[in-house]
Parts: C-alpha cells; sequence; structure tokens
C-alpha cells in the first residue's frame, strides 16, 4: 500500500467515524425529541445523515475503481444535474435537438477530453464550441419565442453542471513534482473540506443563527452559519495539509477560498431556484434534495481550487 | 419462457423510465393501497401510460390494466408483444364503425376480474398548447355502468417535453406523475355536468408553478 492509499484510508476512517457519532446522535435525538418519526427537523437530520453515509460509501467505490471509477462517477453527477437544470428551464420544442445534444454528445465528449487529458480542448469544448453551436441548432428550428432566454438558460445548464463539476475529476491530471500518483488526495480534499463547510454552515446555522444574509433569496442562510462553517472547515482542511502537496498555512487558505465560493455558489443556486419557485432542484437524494443542491457548491469551487492548484503547484 | 420475457421486458421499460425521467409518484389524494380503481390521466405522449404504470408498487402494477387503441398497438408483432404479454392490456377498438365489442363492456369485464385499469379520457394524444382536450364521452359510461369503483384523476408532467410528436430521440427531463382525489359518478348526475367535473378535477391534480 502506497503512502498515499495510507492518507487516503486515514481521511475515509476519520469521516467514517465522524458519520458514526453522527448516526449516534441523529438516534439519540430521534428517540428523546420524535419517536413516532413527527419532528420534522429530526427526520430530515436523519435522513441527511443516512443519505451522507451512501455517498461515502459511493466515493470509496469510485476510488477503489481509480481514474476510470471516478471519471465515471462524475460523469453520472454531472448527468442527474443536468437532468434537474435542464427540467428547469424553459425550452420549448424547437429546443430539442439542442437539449438532446447537450446530454448525448457535449457531455460525452467534454468528459471523453478530460478522461484523456486535452487540456488545450477540454477548457473551450463547452465555453467556445457549445456556446456557439447549441444556438444554431435552436434557430435552425425557427422558433424566436424567448430565443435568448432558452438559448443563455441551456449555456448555464452546461457550464455549471457539465463544465464546472468535470473539474473535480479533471484534478487526476495534473502533474505536481513530488506529488505523482497521490491526486486523488486532492478531489477527497476539495470534496470533503467544501462539503464539511456546508454542514458545519447548517450546525452553527441551526446552533446559533439569527442575522439572515440573503432572506429573500434562502432564508437558511445566517451570518453566523456562515462564519462558523467556512472557519471551522477551513481550520479542518489546513489540519489536513499533511495528505496534500501544500502546507499548513498554504491549505488554509486554499480551504477558506473553496469554502467562501462554495458558500457563494449555494447563493447562487438558491436565486435561480427562487426564481422558477421551487425549493429543491430535485428529489434523489433523501434529506438534501436533489443533486444540484448537493453540488452546488462543488460546482462553484472545483474550477477555481484546480486553477489555482495548476497555476501555483503542478507542472506545466 | 415467454412470461419471463415478458417480466425482463417489464423490468427494462420501468428501468429505461426511470433513467430518463427520474419519475416520482405524488400520492396527494389518494394513497398508493392494492384497491379496485380507474385511473384517468392527461395524454400527450405515447409513454404516458408507461410512466404512470412504472410508479405503481410492484403489486399494485400486476392488477393494473392500461386500456388502449388496438389500431395502433396490433401493427408489428413488437408493440403486440409489450401491449398483450408486457402491459395486459385492454385493448379497444377506436372506430365505432368497425368495432366488434363495445369498448365499455371491454372496460367492464376487466373491472368485474379485479383489475384496476388506466385510461385518457381524452381520446387521443394532445398535441395543443390547452392543458386538457374535451373529454369523450367514454369515461362517462364507464362509471356508469360501474358505479362502485374509485375514478383517481392522475396528472403526468413535462413527459410531453421529453418527447414531443415527431422527435426521434427523447432527452432526459424529471417527470412527476401526481395522484388527485378519488371521485365517483353521483345518482342522478347528467353526462355533461359528470364529465366538466372529471375534466375539473384532472386540470386541478396538476402540480402548481413549478413548470413553465
Amino acid at each position: 500500500m502506497s503512502k498515499w492509499d495510507e492518507n487516503l484510508l486515514m481521511l475515509f476512517a476519520g469521516v467514517g467515524a465522524t458519520l458514526v457519532v453522527a448516526t449516534l446522535i441523529g438516534t439519540l435525538l430521534r428517540l428523546r425529541f420524535s419517536p413516532d418519526g413527527s419532528n420534522a427537523m429530526v427526520e430530515n437530520l436523519n435522513s441527511r445523515i443516512a443519505a451522507w453515509w451512501g455517498m461515502v460509501v459511493l466515493m470509496s467505490l469510485a476510488f477503489l475503481g481509480g481514474q476510470t471509477g471516478v471519471m465515471i462517477l462524475f460523469a453520472i453527477c454531472s448527468f442527474a444535474a443536468l437532468r434537474e437544470f435542464m427540467t428547469l428551464t424553459r425550452t420549448r420544442r424547437a429546443d430539442h435537438w439542442a437539449v438532446a445534444a447537450t446530454f448525448f454528445v457535449v457531455l460525452p465528449v467534454h468528459y471523453a477530453l478530460v478522461w484523456i487529458d486535452w487540456y488545450g480542448l477540454y477548457t473551450v469544448f463547452i465555453p467556445v464550441y457549445a456556446f456557439l453551436l447549441l444556438p444554431i441548432l435552436a434557430a435552425l428550428r425557427g422558433d424566436a419565442e424567448n430565443y435568448l432566454s432558452r438559448v443563455a438558460e441551456t449555456q448555464w445548464a452546461l457550464m455549471t453542471c457539465v463544465f464546472c463539476i468535470s473539474h473535480v475529476p479533471a484534478l487526476l491530471n495534473l502533474k505536481i513534482p513530488g506529488f505523482i500518483g497521490g491526486n486523488v488526495l486532492l478531489i477527497a480534499f476539495l470534496v470533503f473540506v467544501v462539503q464539511f463547510s456546508d454542514v458545519m454552515q447548517y450546525v452553527w446555522g441551526k446552533l446559533l443563527g439569527r442575522t439572515k444574509i440573503a432572506p429573500t433569496l434562502s432564508p437558511s442562510k445566517t451570518v453566523e452559519g456562515l462564519v462558523g462553517g467556512v472557519l471551522t472547515a477551513s481550520l479542518a482542511g489546513a489540519c489536513l495539509w499533511w495528505m496534500t502537496p501544500f502546507t499548513f498555512v498554504e491549505a488554509g487558505l486554499l480551504s477558506l477560498v473553496i469554502t467562501s465560493m462554495g458558500f457563494l455558489g449555494g447563493l447562487v443556486m438558491s436565486a435561480i431556484k427562487r426564481d422558477r419557485g421551487i425549493k429543491d432542484w430535485g428529489h434523489l437524494i433523501p434529506g438534501h434534495g436533489g443533486f444540484i443542491d448537493r453540488l452546488d457548491s462543488v460546482i462553484f469551487s472545483a474550477p477555481i481550487f484546480f486553477h489555482l492548484v495548476r497555476y501555483f503547484w503542478s507542472m506545466p | 419462457m415467454r412470461e419471463r420475457l415478458a417480466r425482463l421486458t417489464a423490468l427494462a421499460i420501468t428501468l429505461v423510465a426511470r433513467l430518463i425521467t427520474a419519475v416520482r409518484g405524488q400520492w396527494e389524494g389518494v394513497e398508493p393501497l392494492p384497491v379496485q380503481r380507474v385511473y384517468f390521466a392527461n395524454h400527450t405522449s405515447n409513454g404516458d401510460f408507461v410512466l404512470l404504470w412504472t410508479v405503481l408498487p410492484d403489486h399494485m402494477r400486476r392488477r393494473t390494466r392500461p386500456v388502449a387503441g388496438a389500431d395502433y398497438w396490433l401493427k408489428t408483432g413488437l408493440k403486440r408483444f409489450i401491449i398483450r404479454e408486457v402491459f395486459d392490456a385492454v385493448l379497444i377498438d377506436r372506430n365505432p364503425e368497425t368495432r366488434q365489442d363495445d369498448p365499455i363492456a371491454l372496460m367492464t369485464e376487466a373491472l368485474s376480474n379485479g383489475a384496476s385499469l388506466i385510461i385518457f379520457p381524452e381520446g387521443t394524444r394532445n398535441l395543443t398548447d390547452a392543458p386538457l382536450l374535451p373529454f369523450k364521452t367514454g369515461l362517462f359510461h364507464l362509471a356508469e355502468a360501474n358505479p362502485e369503483v374509485d375514478l383517481v384523476p392522475v396528472w403526468i408532467e413535462n413527459l410531453n417535453r421529453v418527447m414531443p410528436k415527431g422527435e426521434i430521440i427523447p432527452v432526459p427531463l424529471i417527470c412527476t406523475v401526481t395522484f388527485g382525489e378519488a371521485m365517483r359518478l353521483a345518482p342522478s348526475e347528467e353526462k355533461a355536468a359528470f364529465l366538466a367535473r372529471a375534466q375539473e378535477a384532472l386540470a386541478n391534480t396538476a402540480p402548481k408553478g413549478d413548470s413553465a
């Protein structure tokens, strides 16, 4: 077993132990406050914890599958997220070819490019080629009603659900001196810190939350939750420096950037939900909502993390 | 052998339906209980009854038979196999000129054998912008012949966007199937009044606000 594998195993052991504690707390709360399943908050907490177990198991399976496993997991996440996003767009019959192309051409081609590490093409494939070609497909069908919003929504769906999410598996391609073979730890670091921040924002918000940040967009986001969550997760990220190519301070600063981006991503995605009058993006993850509800913070932090690490740490 | 093949096909069809639409049943007016019912739904796509059938619990699915047009479904061997062996549909001839059997009698016979039914009271696919086409009289005659069976309105949302008429490739979009409150023909209720009430009940079952 390599040093990287040992580090990964330690992180998973830590996460597993945390989940065991969370499960115990959740069970105690249920026995105390919701024996008949009537306390909505306790029930939601328990289904969230159960879903976390599932997500951690899926991540470990993906890591066991190596690059192939990670690629497939995130491609599936992109597919599910894109399906949720497209459901909310105001696309019309005239967009049918363009929408079909996003699922069956753009998504697989983009992931294939990430897989073979063709950096020069996958960084422009959606922002340039899909951006120009999909509106042409929609225009050819000759329906001008809400045309600009329709093509803009389709492009937004692709950028968030495919382009941004794919920067998580793209981390496997970076070549960092002294860290060859350990890149899966970058993914573990990013996903852990960002998701831990989401959890801690929820916990601090429930414990101390008073001052709402954006009551019109997301009534559950509070200053206390934000500060507590971002600081706790950044400290936790700094403490994970030993499994990354970063120093303690660097790991802490990177964590601060990605947790802040994660928070702001949640805010942006809430604004879209509010605009469309829905509470959750979907229903596939019990207690959490849809894939985008769980991935919004990753969507906004992954590309920034990728480019910071690529610019400052990796070999050209 | 043939039955096993039909079971496998059914599994494959529901899996594909779930993969494309992540379909979810919302039991708002009734519970998913194995009582005999006539589900009447809006009709925008040939996949409508597949979606409704997919969200039924397994034990109910096996006792629920869609009512389908024989003219369309008996055309090829594959369609015949799917509609007869997989869905065990009640096939009716929609053309009054040529038909041998009375559709209401066929449906009533299926009900008396204990099955539940899925029917589309608009009679044909709605390709207009209106939410529903005017109901045909079939639902009234069926209710008249079977006054003791619950009629449950079912709204199928979004499937027309998954595969609009004339398109070959379905696009993955999330669909919902909403079950409304059961209704029955009231004593001495007129045909027009009953059909208007049923149509309103179905329209009210549609989820509000979350689709453009």
